[in-house]
This record gives C-alpha cells, structure tokens and sequence, in this order.
C-alpha cells in the first residue's frame, strides 16, 4: 500500500499550507526497503499517531523526519523549509525515546536544562525555565534527584520536560509510555495530551498500542511493512477502514469468508448479504468483515423464510461474560461454519433472555458491512 | 489498494544526499587522527617487516669489474665472480648478507697492501648496484680510479631483490626452523597444565564454599603483576646449579623445557583463572536444580551441566595462554638454557646476528600460530556472549565440608607455589651472595653499579608506565568512542575495529622489531622519535591497545544509544556530551584501563627490547640484562621492585575506584 492520493490528503487539511510536510520518503537498509514512498501532510498543533505493528518502520520514519537516520530519497518540509538532508543539530525537533536517555549522572535539574545551556541565556533564567517546565510536567520540587532515583512515570516526564525545554516546533515521541505499567501509562496519555495541548506544539507519536492512538491522536497515520494503509482520525480509522489489515489491527472485527455477488452484496454460507458498495470483481473470493458492537439482535424471526434482508436466525453458541457486557458467539447452518461474534449489553441480554443454546434473530446493517480483497492482507 | 497506487507510477523521489554537521566533520576528522596513529604504530610497521622478509641481500659479484695496475699499465678487466672462483675466497652462502651488509673490495686481492704503490681500477654495472668509499656512495657505471690507500677504504653493497629466499633459507637451517616444534610444544604443554589448574582453582572459587576465597584470588593475580621472565629467576634460585632443592629434578638441568613450563604456567595462571572464573561463574543455577530434580549423580552434573557450560570459557583460556606463551621472550631468555624458541630466536637474529631480514622471517613464522590462536579465540568469545541470557540464575553452592577442604587445600597449594616463588625473589635479592654468604643486606639494590641501566632504568620504567597510562587511555577511549557512537563512515569504522584487534594477535618481539624497521629507517621523518621515551609509549600503547580497547567498549555499549540523538536535538555538541556524560559514567572502565596499561608497561620485556636506548632504558629490560650478566640477585632485586610498584599502583587504583564509586553511588544505583 503506498501512500495516498493528493485529493484525499488536502481533504483532511486546511487552507494554509501543512507545518509538515514529508512527501514520497523512501528508506533503505541494503536491499531491505523499510519504508516505501511515504507522503504525509501534518498541520500546525496537531497530534499525529504512527500505530502499525512491531517493524512496520514507524521508528524508521520517526527518525527520518528527526534526520537521525536520514531517508533515501524523499523529501520533508518543516514551516516551509526544506530539512531533507539537514542534520539533527540544524533542525527544530524535541524528542523523548522509549528509553527516555536520561543522562543518568546528571540531576533533573541538570538534565531538563541541557538544551538550555550555550545558548546565551543568563543562569537565573535558566532556573526559572527549569523550574516553570518541572511544574508544567506535574513535578516540582525534585531538581537535584537523580534519574535512577524517580520512577519510571517521573522519569519519562523528565525525558519530556527536556524535549520541550528549548520550545522546539516538532515534538517527536517514540512509544514514549511503552515501558511503563498500565495504570501510569492511562495517566500519562492524558497528561502528555494535555500539555500538547497547552502548548500547542505539534507532535508525532510512535505507538503499537492501539488504545493509545484512539484516544491521544487528533489523527492516526495506520502503517503496515513499510507503508501507509490509512490516514485519519481515530472514528474514521475505526468506523472506516480503508483495508482488511486497518480493519484488523484496530479494534476487533468479525472476518467470515465469502463471495462477492455484485458490487454491494455478498454471499456468505447459503446467505445473500447487502454490503458497503465496493470494487471487487464478482464472484471473487472475499473477506467479509463487520464489528461485534455493529451486529444488531433481535427476537427470533417466527416466519417460514429464516432470512429477510441483512436478518437471520442463528443459535448462540457460547457466552462470555466481560464484565460491563457479554462477548457472545453465534453460528447456524446458514453460515456454514463460519462464527460471528457479537457483543452484547447486560440489559439486552436479560430482556431478550439471550442463553446459549437459543436461537435469535440478528441484523447485519449494509452499511457496517464491509468486503475487503483477502489478498490485501500480506 | 490499486487507488492509492498513483505514486507508484511516477518516477522515483530524488536520492537525498545528507549534508554533514559540525558534529559530523569534526568527529570524522577525529576518526581520521586515531586512525592514522593506529596505521603509523601498526599497519605500516608490519607491513614493512613483512617486506623485509621477502627482501634478500646478496653480493653479487659479477656486478663487479676490477683493473690493477702494479706500474706495468692496466691488467684486463675482471669480474669480483671470476677472482672468486679462481682464488676460492667466499663461499655462496657467504655472499647473502642483509640489506645493510658490506663487503671490503680488499677481499679480492689477498696480496693487497695499502701501501704499494699500486693502483685500483673498479666499475659496478648494475643500475641499481652502488659502492661505496668511505661514506661516500658511488651508483654510477663507470671506471673508477683508486691509489692503494684509498681502495682499502672501498666497500661493495648487496644487491637487493626479494622473493622466498629468505623462507628457504629459515627452512633449510634446522637449528631455526626446529624452535617451530619446541615453540609448539612448551606451548601445547603448557596450555595443558595451566587451564586444568585454573579450571580446578576456578571450580573451588565459584562452587564451594571455602574459607579465604578472596586471599586466593589476589594470590592467583599476583604473577600479572611482575614480568615473566622473574618466576625464570627463582627457578634458578630453587633448582638452578646451586640452587636450594636442585635435587628435586634428580639431576635434570631447570635450564630447558622443564624451566620454561614451570614458569609459563606461573605467568599464564590468572589470565586463564579470569576467563574460566567467568565463564563458571555466568552459568545458570536453573540447570544444577534441574540436574538435581532429575536425581543426577554429581559426576553426571559435573559432565553433562558445569563442563559444556564452561566450554567457550575453558577453549577460549587455552588459546590465550597459548597465545602468551608462543610470544613470550623473558622467560625462555632467562631459563630456556639451550632450547631454542621462535621468540628468542627473533632476539638472536636481531642482536646477536645483525640479521634483520632472517628476524623478520622468524617474525612471520611466530605469526601464523599467534594469528590462528587469536582468530579462533575471537570466534569462540563471540558464542560465549551469546550464550549468556539475561534471564539466567546466578548459582549458590552450598556448603560441603568435605568437597569444601579439597577446594581449600588444593587452592592453598596453588596459592603457595605462585606467592612461593615470589617470595624466594625477594629472598634471593636480599641475600648477600648465594650460597656462600647468606647475610642480608640491601647491597642487591645497588643498581647504579651494575650493568643494566642502574636506578635510572626504574626511574624510566616508571616514566613509561604514567605516560603510557595516561596517554593510552586517552587515545584508546576517545577511539573507542569515535568507532561506537559516531553513525555512517562505515568502512572507516570498520577498518579502525581491525586494527584496534590486531595488536592482540601481534606479538611484541614481532612489534619492536616492525618498529626498527619502519623508524629506524633514513627516509622516514618520524625517525627523530627512534631511541626516545616517545617510542616506547608509542609501541607500548599499540601492544597493549586491544585489551584496553574492548573494555573501553563494553563500556560504552552499556550507555544508552539514544545520548547523542538526544544531545544534538537539543543542539549541543558532541564533546559536551562526552565530557558531561559519556567520561563520567564510564570512569570506572577509564580507571580499569589506566591501570592495565601502567602495570603492563611495568612489566613488558618483548615489545620494548629492541627500541629502548642507553637513555630510556627499563627495569623489566635491566632485570633480563642483569641476569644475563650473571647478576642474577640484583636481577630478583630490580623484578621486586616492579612487583611492589604495580602493588602499589593497584592499591591507589582500588582506592580511588572505590572513593569515585562511592561519590557517584547516588546515580549509579541501578533501579529499572
Ligand atoms: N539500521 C537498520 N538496519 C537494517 N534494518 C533496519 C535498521 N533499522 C530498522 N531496520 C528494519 O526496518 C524495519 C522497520 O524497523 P522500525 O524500527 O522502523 O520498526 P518499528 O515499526 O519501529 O517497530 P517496533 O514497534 O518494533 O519498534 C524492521 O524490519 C527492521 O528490522
Ligand atoms: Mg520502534
């Protein structure tokens, strides 16, 4: 999947020309391409995730446009300046590792004020600027202690708190909470929000972790060995999946093997389902997809036709019980094997007196019904 | 998919050529100077003994016409080859020379007397041939016209060509190419004993529970810090001609193999004892509790868990001893007697003979096993690496008093027979004259009466080891630094790797005698260097450059590779990250290298033998120069005095280390 067309990206946009702007960026290592002819557009302020699964090149990119690990042909504007072949040290970017690289025989205080020093900047101000950025990070007070001596949480504040220090127009993070345990890191994304916010600064995340995207990013750039599958914001990227492979990775998504009938049904089992309009060729194999929390229950259709429309019965076959709703699987001989799963509140489960064993009805709305290219995915 | 394929149909982005920063120029050009210095101390020296030994020297004689004329007019031409055959004067093998040989043109004319009133005519034809008179060299091809007095001073010079000649020569002379099988053999012997001692003392240390574990392991250090050719001094004391208990070896002299194992073992036990200790001590204590749960047998644990858990520890101490041993010098000089060794016998080529080409052939000929050992060692310490998991349990023993009193006694008696040896030095250097007067006194230490450079030489060996120190932890750990946290110059960083490992593989006779050749030569401008201290640091450093270079990058693998990153996004330059961060937190390693450096420059013999001058010479050199005057106790005196130096020098290292460790323990406190 290569990157998108020019109408679909100045969709997204505003007027004013994008504060970065990386076009048709390509990244080798020997013979292995990591990256392949990337474009993407990122607008003053906002907050842009990278989410694509272990070694899919979002770090490559990242240090791509930090100029760590400069690409191999392709260009990146920032604020209207080609930085293409500049080095880190000529370009205007804070970033925050994984590791965090706190140094560690330096203080808080010494480390937050790294970027600070030669800079003409007269010390008191300096330890004001140390100080205000401590407080902005939620932690004042703690200058002199050394990084080995903050939790994991505190340090990775730090390692923002320098990034930021020098007010850079970039902020570039790297799976910047991937190291941490999930009750900090829930807080943490929250945090880190906020103050992107605060300052307005324009930010890109590395992240594989899905939740993280969803609820931090202003937009998600989904990527898959090298390329970008989708762009756009998180209720797009998860009501609208552009390929199987963003319909899988985000969120969950039942895939039932099935045959295209014309171009917006399918057959799937002995059934004829009405679909979202697609391009598939008839009678070609395909990959039938559709949310749990889309699929519709129903009382049991009592007429002799077991099917009307995108409605029919089928037998719950087993319940699984999450706690604030039920993961219930369904299969039926109309199906022909296939399970779909669907999830279902507490309330609905008691009113319709849903148990396995029993047969309901179900609905397939066209519109959450989805039919992707099964070779798209490898 | 096919609608987002648009930019796959266009031509390809432009190739991004990245332009360089500040940073980047200034630590290519800091590559570049460390480089260059490991080329000039290494590449070229080597490369330039390895041509000497493809280099023949012959005189020969048909390039060489000859008139006389007694008062009767000039005689006919003759050739040098045709006065030869007809008056048998020299034999073939007496016209090779080396590439500084001379030969008086007199030789030719048995009735010459500079006196007579007889006249000389002589003409060299070769293009490349010259003569000389006096100082004064003669290339041309013409007739030259000498009186008598003037001939006598006329000499003529080897033509040079190279090929194996050399090699052919070495091989057909069995009193040379038979230390190729002695060399092996003390080797072999040694690498035997040595690694199943240490793997026995190592085994005691990691496995049981022992009293005195840490008295054993400074005892077993000890031999690190004196040169090798001392235990070669109290041998002689213990079983020498007079010695105390000769009658030990029933009459066999200690002169020979005997002498040379006994010593090599003693020099060569800590360095296998560290490897293998390691290598136990890394094993997993999850497999002895498997082997337990399965019921094994301790003899069946011992096989199937200690030994392969230990096999690229106990592979990787055999081939450094027997690294150590092929290329030591001092020892089989001091106690080797008549057994002939391939780094002696470089000694003897050079010094004794003045044959500097035939040096170099042996210089070659130690490399091949030198090298070979050293590849293989690389090659197995890689494994080893990869056999450490992250996730492994250090083991516990536990105690057994039995197994607990071996481990003691036979750690005790190893113990006793490595600080035994020392003591007899100090012993043999305070007694007055052994064995007739055993009186003590200091007259030992009167080295300023002695031949072997006096109190100055220690003076001396001291200079050498601080500069040493200090200079090669400089240049060692900004290279280290250079290779392992600059990005791109792939092939220079790469060629730097290759040679910073080499050093290891080079024994230091091989080293010095390459350094005569390439400093000590006319055309070379850093030739002012040839006979001071600089080029003692210079080869010293380069000898001991690998090991100080591989500690100096372990440590700097363990910082975060993401420092510099960081450093140049918040735009401050590379040099305040390495002095604010990188020198900190590596300061411990940096200690650990001074260290290493000062002690080996105390105690090196091999490298700096053929470099040192009336002015900078050394004590290690005064303790072998002593000895082979037959000073054999001031000998053990001036060997105490490094001992007790290098004691010394580690005292104040550990306690620095320690004062620095505790200063820095609030950071340095691992916590994630
Ligand atoms: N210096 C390099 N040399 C060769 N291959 C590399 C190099 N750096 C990255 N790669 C390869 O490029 C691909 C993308 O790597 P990258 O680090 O960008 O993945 P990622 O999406 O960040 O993965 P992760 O989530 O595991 O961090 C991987 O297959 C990786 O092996
Ligand atoms: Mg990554």
């Amino acid at each position: 999947m290569s990157a998108l067309s020019k109408d679909e990206t100045t969709s997204e946009t505003t007027k004013n020309t994008p504060f970065l702007r990386i076009s048709r960026l390509t990244k080798k290592f020997g013979d292995f391409v990591a990256l392949n002819d990337v474009s993407l557009d990122v607008n003053e302020g906002e907050f842009v995730c990278f989410l694509g699964p272990s070694g899919c090149g979002k770090t490559t990119f990242l240090r791509a446009i930090a100029g760590l690990d400069i690409q191999t042909s392709g260009t990146v504007e920032q604020a209207n300046v080609d930085i293409s072949a500049l080095p880190p040290s000529e370009r205007d970017f804070g970033i925050v590792f994984q590791s965090y690289a706190l140094f560690p025989n330096l203080t808080v205080e010494k480390n937050v004020s790294f970027g600070l020093e030669n800079q003409k900047i007269p010390r008191s101000d300096i330890k004001k600027r140390v100080d205000e950025l401590l407080e902005l990070v939620g932690l004042p007070e703690q200058e002199t202690k050394f990084p080995s001596q903050l939790s994991g949480g505190q340090q990775q504040r730090i390692a923002l708190a320098r990034a930021i220090a020098t007010s850079p127009g970039l902020l570039l993070l790297d799976e910047p909470l991937s190291a941490l345990d999930a009750k900090v890191r829930a807080y943490l994304r929250h945090e880190i929000k906020t103050l992107q916010r605060r300052l307005g600064v324009t930010t890109i995340m590395v992240t594989h972790d899905q939740e993280e995207a969803l609820t931090m990013a202003d937009r998600i750039v989904v990527m898959n060995q090298g390329a970008i599958d989708q762009i756009g914001t998180p209720t797009e990227i998860y009501r609208e999946p552009k390929t199987l492979f963003v319909a899988d990775f985000i969120g969950a998504m039942n895939q039932v093997k099935g045959r295209v009938v014309s171009s917006s049904s399918v057959s799937l089992g002995s059934l004829e389902l009405k679909c979202r309009d697609h391009e598939l060729p008839v009678g070609q194999e395909a990959v039938i997809a559709i949310r749990p929390e889309d699929i519709v229950p129903h009382k049991k259709i009592e007429n002799s036709s077991p099917q009307s429309g995108n409605s029919f019965n089928v037998k719950v076959e087993e319940m699984e019980f999450l706690g604030s709703f039920w993961r219930v699987q369904l299969s039926d001989e109309l199906l022909e094997g296939a399970h779909l799963i669907v999830d279902l509140s507490i309330n609905i489960v008691l009113q319709m007196n849903i148990d396995a064993g029993n047969q309901i009805s179900i609905d397939l709305p066209p519109d959450r019904l989805w039919v992707f290219n099964p070779a798209s995915e490898e | 998919m096919a609608s987002f394929n648009t930019s796959k149909n266009l031509p390809p982005a432009p190739k991004i050529h990245p332009k360089s920063s500040r940073d980047d120029r200034m630590m290519a050009g800091a590559i570049f100077v460390i480089g260059l210095y490991l080329v000039i101390a290494l590449a070229l020296p080597l490369y330039t003994m390895l041509s000497k030994s493809f280099t023949t020297a012959v005189f020969n004689l048909q390039n060489y016409e000859f008139q006389v004329n007694k008062g009767d007019g000039w005689s006919e031409p003759v050739s040098g080859y045709q006065i030869n055959e007809s008056l048998s004067l020299l034999k073939p093998d007496e016209l090779i020379t080396s590439s500084d040989g001379r030969l008086a043109a007199t030789t030719f004319f048995p009735d010459f007397n500079f006196r007579s009133k007889t006249e000389y005519r002589l003409r060299q034809l070769d293009e490349n041939g010259s003569f000389l008179v006096g100082t004064q060299r003669i290339a041309d091809t013409e007739w030259h016209t000498y009186p008598a007095n003037k001939f006598r001073r006329i000499v003529l010079r080897p033509s040079q060509s190279s090929g194996i000649d050399n090699y052919i020569t070495y091989f057909s002379t069995p009193a040379l190419f038979r230390s190729i099988q002695n060399s092996l053999f003390i080797s072999i012997l040694t690498t035997l004993i040595t690694v199943g001692l240490a793997f026995g003392f190592a085994y005691a240390l990691t496995r049981s529970r022992m009293p005195f574990k840490g008295g054993f392991r400074l005892a077993a250090m000890v031999p690190i810090l004196v040169p090798s050719l001392l235990p070669g001094i109290a041998l002689v004391y213990l079983f020498g001609n007079q010695g105390m208990i000769k009658e030990v070896l029933f009459g066999e002299p200690i002169y020979g193999p005997i002498g040379i194992v006994i010593g090599s073992v003693f020099f060569t036990f800590p360095h296998a004892l560290i490897i293998i200790t390691t290598a136990l001590a890394i094993s997993d204590a999850r497999l002895y509790e498997a082997a337990v749960s399965l019921r094994a047998s301790p003899w069946k644990t011992f096989w199937t868990v200690t030994i392969p858990g230990a096999r690229y520890g106990l592979i990787s101490a055999s081939f450094v001893v027997f690294n150590l041993v092929i290329t030591d010098f001092g020892l089989p000089k001091v106690i080797g007697g008549q057994y002939n060794m391939l780094a002696v016998d470089i000694y003897k080529q050079v010094i004794g003979q003045q044959n500097f080409e035939m040096g170099a052939v042996v210089s070659v000929v130690l490399l091949i096993p030198a090298l070979s050992a050293f590849t293989i060692d690389r090659y197995v310490q890689k494994k080893q690496v990869a056999q450490i998991s992250s996730r492994s349990v250090p083991y516990e023993p536990k105690s057994n008093r039995k197994f607990d009193m071996i481990c003691f006694f036979y750690c005790a008696l190893v113990a006793v027979f490595i600080v035994g040896l020392i003591i007899i030095c100090q012993y043999a250097a305070l007694i007055k004259l052994w064995p007739y007067n055993l009186n003590l006194s200091l007259a030992n230490y009167n080295f300023d009466v002695m031949d072997g450079g006096g109190w100055s030489s220690y003076y001396n060996s001291i200079k050498l080891a601080l500069l040493t120190a200090l200079t090669g932890t400089l240049v060692v750990f900004f290279g280290a630094y250079m290779v392992e946290k600059t990005n791109g110059f792939l092939f220079t960083r790469s060629a730097f790797q290759f040679l910073a490992m080499m050093p290891m593989a080079i024994p230091g006779m091989v080293l010095g005698l390459a350094y005569i050749f390439f400093f000590n030569h006319p055309d070379n401008p850093l030739g002012t260097i040839y006979g001071t201290m600089v080029i003692l640091v210079v080869c010293t450093v380069t000898h001991f450059y690998t090991v100080s270079h591989l500690t100096a990058v372990t440590a700097l693998k363990q910082m975060d590779r993401e420092f510099e990153a960081v450093a140049s996004s918040l735009k401050q330059p590379f040099y305040k990250l390495f002095a604010k961060v990188t020198v900190p937190v590596c300061m411990p390693s940096i200690l650990d290298i001074s260290i290493y450096l000062f002690v080996n420059a105390m105690t090196t013999v091999s490298a700096v033998i053929f470099l040192y001058s009336p002015d900078t010479a050394l004590a290690s050199i005064a303790v072998m120069n002593m000895d082979d005057a037959g000073d054999i106790a001031p000998a053990a005196a001036m060997g105490m005095m490094i001992f007790y130096t290098n004691v010394i020098a580690r005292l104040i290292h550990l306690f620095v280390t320690r004062k620095l460790m505790k200063s820095t323990q609030a950071w340095r406190t691992r916590q994630r």
